[in-house]
């Protein structure tokens, strides 16, 4: 028996030490944050928020779907203050299930684009992050290119190269479809698309971007980042295959190029409401709009922040207006038409 | 003594319950109506997750058997160049990740990849045309095979190695060549134990994400992580999953029923020492390349083009954060070893003394964690979790004005609970198969000596499973070593570890800074791996 | 033609010798049993005749074919041999039926279900056949074995301790059963035993090892009465070793006195030697003035076993009817039946 009772000792003992991290943070100044964004891209600007605030911040990075999920089943006890994630469509999610609350700062919101952020006031983006065709610089005239629309004509067939619908950046750029055209005729756009595919959607952007360069296909559809990401990377093959294709930004005549955003909340259970202000002022601050745009190559929502020379050398855009709101009332509209077109 | 039985069944009971409280929260989640999705899903996706999951599970199937069973039967037989390493260094796929494995290879043999570049430079671009499709159910069998084949490995090894060696001279002795006596007998009185092996594969098969994503091959489990991520339908996502479980449950069931009238008892306690007949020459080339094939693209390759990448093209090399993860990674996954070993031991026992049958079907039930997506295990842990957080709390606050906050789920013991539901059935596959090899008679002179259950179970049962206990402590620690989604889902605050921090790498597409901390992830788990196969070695001499 | 002929056959565990130079030759429809203490070499020996372990040296030859030697080793498979464990090694995933069945895979089908029904009723269990072998009892599984060893008709039969598994009252009659079989199916065999009551049951000649060394190939009642190394009287039967003193060339003298004996070859006239005693050589007689004290007693059932201190202090044994009793410390009369005494030089005996 006392073999068993070293065993039970050891079981406690083991338990108490698993639950023991829970209140060391209680005491002194903090924010808690819920991230989608990876911790390589938020976790420097959080450092340097708090050596300038003094305030601690405490970080768990997930899927945005997780840290919703997350969210609801601890309710008012979460310890989250803050949450971000990298699509507009998931804020919208967690503000319909009620997970957050509209408290962020009147002056932090009117520094942001109206489109940009929710109407409500639950949240806002924090970048935007634009979904390009990019192309074949020795195939391909620009002049032929024109709108997302077009890319369901016959004429690019086996031509274009884009990921597997289950990417949440394909599933808003259907859902903004869906906002501006209508279902039924989204329905007939993906299925053209479908029909132009040069391969079975696979792999990630760069894949795409390296796919056009490869010349397995002529044209794809990817977030700007990316190719910004190859442009400038250490990778030398990246480097020549992103040399190979130019960005061409759609529906310039129209409704402008459809963008989505990295963006951020304060939750319901907010405990640090005041804190968490503070970390989106940081956020939203010149310094660290310049550091996403630098870093990341994403765009910032604040106007006249310096970006990078790869930003620079793509040139100015019109982007989308439509208030991102929809693209998470129509995500799942969108996953059913890109199902039914067999958009895999 | 006459209350401990009584005292014993209630603890196993109340073990079995709480290890399998979230199989019930989903299935809780049957009555829930998730609008019309299924009926979109029928329409559209469900029938080619369902025919590519059940491709993959017969590909996997025969894959991990034709790697792992010639392998296994080789290294427990024959003495041959390199039998001595190999003998450990067969296990070392365990510690690659299958998505980061998928990385690697589809890095590799991509159209843009190099291997097809510099056919395509000396062939001309025709070629590509005929080099097959890396991402595909093909592509996905291959991988899986490679990265799996070591739990069909290490359970027909060491069945093979303690099963009756006279049954199979018996055979020779009647006229049975090494082929016959190899498929007619030794395979035959392995069968539990390769299957127990298959069967691990083929779950973590089926609960796998990451490389089936990355291969765009959409499997059941790719659809349930659709249906809630896409369509935001929990509800039928878990259904999904329910599905998915209850396909699991029914294959297990047929595999059981259809041996029921075998029994097994081998390993004979008589420990004639297995006479390994040397190969040499050409014979032993190819029992080295039987053995070294599985090694080198399971192992050999993925890590090679993990260091190339680590060392050329990554953004941010070693600094000393690593030491954290790797600190953090290990310490979780030495733990969950611990307690699912433990856990483990408790259950298999409980099955074998207790006459009840509510026990064995409960431990029965505790095998299914290892099927369910880690996605859905984290939600179907968090729920409960959750609510017990909330009980706790309002207790304390009500009677002492002290919030105890989120106790159990917002600490690591969630994630030791999850990963311990999650990996029981590793460690009890191999508990048991352990158990099964030790005759009841020993357990009956054990008690005629006045020996209590404990007592058995400490000064009998144990030392004579310590192979099996071993391995179960590997696998379970590898596994946790190598584990994303729940640790993904259910980690603390500034909680980070090496499984973490490749993924956040790779889902940026930045495949060349995943690379250090996969490899870290293979190092981790290698030194565990080659420790304990010495050790095993050691037991077994 | 002898069916098994072995020639100074060597064999070895890595550098240890476990056989060493063994001859021996089993007539054809022979019993043969190798008798010895555990580590003596008997299993090593065996499984070098099954093929299962390589010899380091000498010939093996079943029938007419060389089935081993520096140049030859015929696989076991090939060898046309049955062979019965101790363990009985039956397969646990097959009815009896199919294990019986196993080596007959070259049997056209009406033909094998013949000869397994023909088996199953030669061993008495004409109706297990649908059976698996953990629904049997060990008496059971051991006739299993045998008859799935016999079923492809092999040339010879080799049996491991076929006995040591089942309890006393069952072995014996086994044994005699099992001889029965094998006289009838008309196949010489060899068995390996440390249990002399098998040995005896079963054989017609047996051989005793020693330390991988064959002492003595000889029919049971020569190696009783005829031992000729001390360590085969010591192991087969009781008895126990006196000195004495070579007087001439046919007797020699003893404390019990003057023995008649057929010398070993090179004893001298005057040199010391041991004489083998059996119990059976010395009746107690009442009536005898020759008395001796009991140092021990034994009750046998039908006979006591007296152990008798001469006045030197070495000990002798005697048997006696069961109504005879007498304590120990007692002095009872003993006279002496003895033909012919064995005689070994002292210098073997001292081993």
């Amino acid at each position: 028996m006392k073999r068993f009772n070293f065993t039970l000792f050891s079981t406690l003992f083991m338990a108490v030490t698993l639950v023991m991290p829970v209140h060391q943070a209680s005491a002194e100044e903090v924010v808690n944050v819920y991230s989608a964004r990876k911790a390589q891209l938020i976790k420097p600007l959080l450092d340097e928020f708090s050596k300038e605030s003094g305030i601690t911040v405490n970080l768990i990075t997930s899927k945005a779907d997780a840290l919703l999920k997350r969210l609801e089943s601890e309710g008012r006890r979460s310890p989250a203050d803050i949450l971000i994630t990298t699509d507009a469509g998931r804020l919208h999610r967690a503000k319909e299930s009620g997970v957050l609350k509209a408290e962020i700062d009147r002056e932090l919101l009117d520094k942001v684009p109206a489109n940009l952020r929710d109407k409500d006031n639950y949240w806002l983006g924090l970048t935007t992050r634009a979904r390009v065709v990019v192309y074949a610089k020795d195939r391909v005239d620009p002049k032929d290119l024109s709108t997302y629309e077009d890319l369901a004509d016959p004429k690019w067939q086996n031509k274009i190269c884009i990921r597997s619908s289950n990417n949440i950046y394909n599933q808003s750029l259907v859902a903004s479809m869906i906002s501006h055209q209508g279902e039924e005729k989204t329905a007939q756009w993906a299925e053209g698309l479908v029909k132009n595919l040069a391969r079975k959607p696979k792999g990630g952007d760069r894949d795409q971007v390296k796919a056009v360069a490869a010349g397995q296909c002529d044209l794809a559809v990817v977030n700007t980042y990316y190719l910004g990401q190859m442009l400038n990377g250490k990778d030398q093959a990246q480097r020549q295959a992103a040399d190979k294709v130019a960005v061409f930004w759609p529906n310039q005549q129209d409704r402008g190029t459809h963008i989505n955003v990295s963006g951020i909340a304060i939750t319901k259970s907010s405990k640090n409401t005041a804190n968490a202000n503070k970390l989106i002022k940081f956020l939203l601050s010149e310094k660290s709009q310049q550091w996403y745009a630098e870093t990341n190559n994403e765009y910032p929502v604040l106007d006249g922040v310096q970006v990078s020379d790869t930003l620079k050398s793509w040139g100015a855009f019109h982007s989308d207006s439509l208030n991102l709101s929809k693209l998470g009332e129509l995500n799942p509209a969108a996953v059913k038409v890109m199902d039914r077109a067999g958009w895999r | 003594m006459t209350k401990s039985p009584r005292l014993w069944l209630l603890i196993t009971i109340l073990i079995a319950l709480v290890m399998t409280t979230p199989i019930w929260v989903l299935v809780s989640f049957v009555f829930e109506s998730g609008g019309n999705n299924w009926q979109h899903l029928m329409d559209t996706l469900l029938p080619d997750y369902i025919l590519n999951s059940i491709l993959l599970m017969i590909g996997v199937a025969s894959g991990t058997l034709l790697l792992g069973v010639p392998a296994a039967w080789l290294i427990s037989h024959y003495r041959f160049v390199g039998s001595r390493w190999l003998h450990w260094a067969l296990l070392l796929p365990l510690a690659m990740p299958a998505y980061i494995s998928s990385y690697t290879y589809t890095g590799l043999l991509e159209f843009e990849g190099p291997v097809q570049s510099a056919l395509r430079e000396t062939f001309g671009n025709g070629i590509s045309l005929w080099f097959p499709e890396i991402r595909s159910v093909g592509g996905a069998i291959l991988l899986f095979s490679f990265v799996l084949y070591p739990y069909v490995y290490l359970l027909s090894r060491s069945a093979f190695g303690g099963a009756s060696q006279h049954a199979l001279e018996v055979s020779r002795t009647l006229g049975a060549g090494p082929y016959k006596s190899f498929l007619r007998i030794a395979l035959p009185m392995a069968r539990p134990a390769i299957i127990a092996g298959v069967t691990l594969a083929l779950m973590e098969t089926l609960a796998d994400f990451g490389a089936v994503q990355h291969f765009g091959v959409d499997t059941f489990t790719t659809g349930i992580y659709r249906t809630w991520s896409g369509l935001g339908d929990t509800s039928t996502a878990v259904q999904l999953s329910l599905v998915l479980l209850a396909f699991v449950g029914v294959l297990i069931l047929v595999e059981r029923w259809s041996r029921k009238q075998q029994r097994y008892f081998g390993g004979h306690a008589k420990g004639d020492a297995l006479e390994r007949v040397a190969l040499s020459g050409r014979r032993g080339m190819a029992a080295f390349a039987v053995c070294f094939l599985p090694i080198l693209f399971g192992f050999v390759v993925p890590s090679g083009q993990l260091l190339y990448w680590t060392v050329t093209t990554a953004e941010t090399g070693w600094n000393n954060e690593f030491f954290e993860l790797a600190w953090n990674s290990f310490s979780l996954a030495f733990i969950t070893a611990v307690v699912a070993v433990i856990l483990a031991v408790i259950l298999a026992y409980a099955k074998r003394i207790s006459a009840n049958k509510t026990v064995a079907q409960t431990v029965q039930l505790a095998h299914l964690g290892y099927a369910v997506p880690g996605t859905v295990l984290a939600i179907a842990i968090l729920i409960p979790l959750a609510w017990l957080d909330k009980t706790i709390d309002d207790f304390f606050f009500e009677n002492y004005q002290i919030s105890t906050g989120l106790l159990l789920s917002g600490t690591l013991f969630a994630l030791v609970f999850a990963y311990s539901v999650r990996f029981l059935s590793v460690s009890l596959q191999s508990v048991e198969s352990g158990l099964q090899r030790i005759k009841p008679s020993m357990d009956d002179s054990a008690r005629t000596l006045g020996a209590s259950s404990w007592n058995i179970l400490g000064r009998i049962h144990l030392p004579l499973m310590k192979t099996s206990l071993l391995t179960a402590l590997i696998l379970v620690f590898v596994e946790v070593l190598k584990e994303l989604p729940t640790t993904l889902i259910l980690r603390p605050f500034n909680f980070d570890t090496l499984s973490i921090r490749a993924y956040e790498m790779a889902a940026d597409e930045r495949l060349a800074d995943a690379g250090l901390p996969a490899l870290l992830i293979v190092l981790t788990g290698l030194i565990p791996v080659i420790i304990l196969s010495k050790l095993m070695d050691k037991s077994h001499a | 033609m002898p069916e098994l002929n072995l020639h100074q056959v060597q064999a070895s565990h890595q550098a240890h010798t476990v056989v060493n130079r063994i001859d021996l030759r089993l007539r054809e429809g022979e019993i043969g049993c190798l008798l010895g203490p555990s580590g003596c070499g008997k299993t090593t020996l065996l499984r070098t005749i099954a093929g299962l372990h390589a010899p380091s040296g000498g010939e093996i030859r079943i029938g007419e074919t060389l089935m081993a030697s520096d140049k030859v080793n015929v696989p076991t498979e090939k060898r046309k041999i049955g062979m019965v464990f101790q363990d009985y090694a039956l397969f646990p995933h097959m009815t009896v039926y199919d294990n019986i069945a196993f080596g007959l895979d070259k049997f056209p089908a009406a033909l094998k279900r013949e000869r397994i029904q023909q088996l199953l009723e030669l061993i008495g269990l004409p109706h297990v056949g649908d059976r698996y072998p953990h629904q049997l009892s060990g008496g059971q599984q051991q006739r299993i074995a045998l008859a799935r060893a016999l079923a492809p008709r092999p040339t010879m039969l080799l049996m491991d301790e076929p006995f040591s598994g089942l309890d006393v009252e069952l072995r014996e009659s086994l044994a005699r059963e099992v001889r029965g079989i094998l006289k009838s199916e008309g196949i010489s065999a060899l068995m390996v035993t440390h249990n002399q009551n098998e040995a005896f049951a079963m054989a017609d000649s047996v051989g005793v090892l020693k330390d991988g060394r064959l002492l003595q190939w000889d029919t049971p009642y020569n190696l009783y009465h005829q031992p000729l190394h001390p360590f085969i009287a010591d192991f087969i039967g009781q008895g126990s070793l006196i000195s004495g003193r070579v007087c001439d060339c046919r007797a020699v003298h003893t404390e019990l006195g003057l023995l008649k004996t057929h010398l070993p070859f090179g004893t001298e006239s005057g040199e010391e030697v041991s004489v083998l005693v059996r119990p059976d050589d010395i009746i107690h007689d009442d009536s005898s003035d020759w008395k001796l004290e009991v140092v021990n007693r034994a009750f046998r059932g039908s006979h006591f076993l007296f152990t008798l201190k001469l006045p030197s202090g070495e000990k002798v044994m005697c048997m006696s009817q069961s109504h005879h009793d007498h304590p120990v410390g007692s002095k009872i009369g003993i006279k002496l039946e003895m033909d012919h005494a064995v005689v070994f030089p002292k210098a073997l005996s001292g081993e």
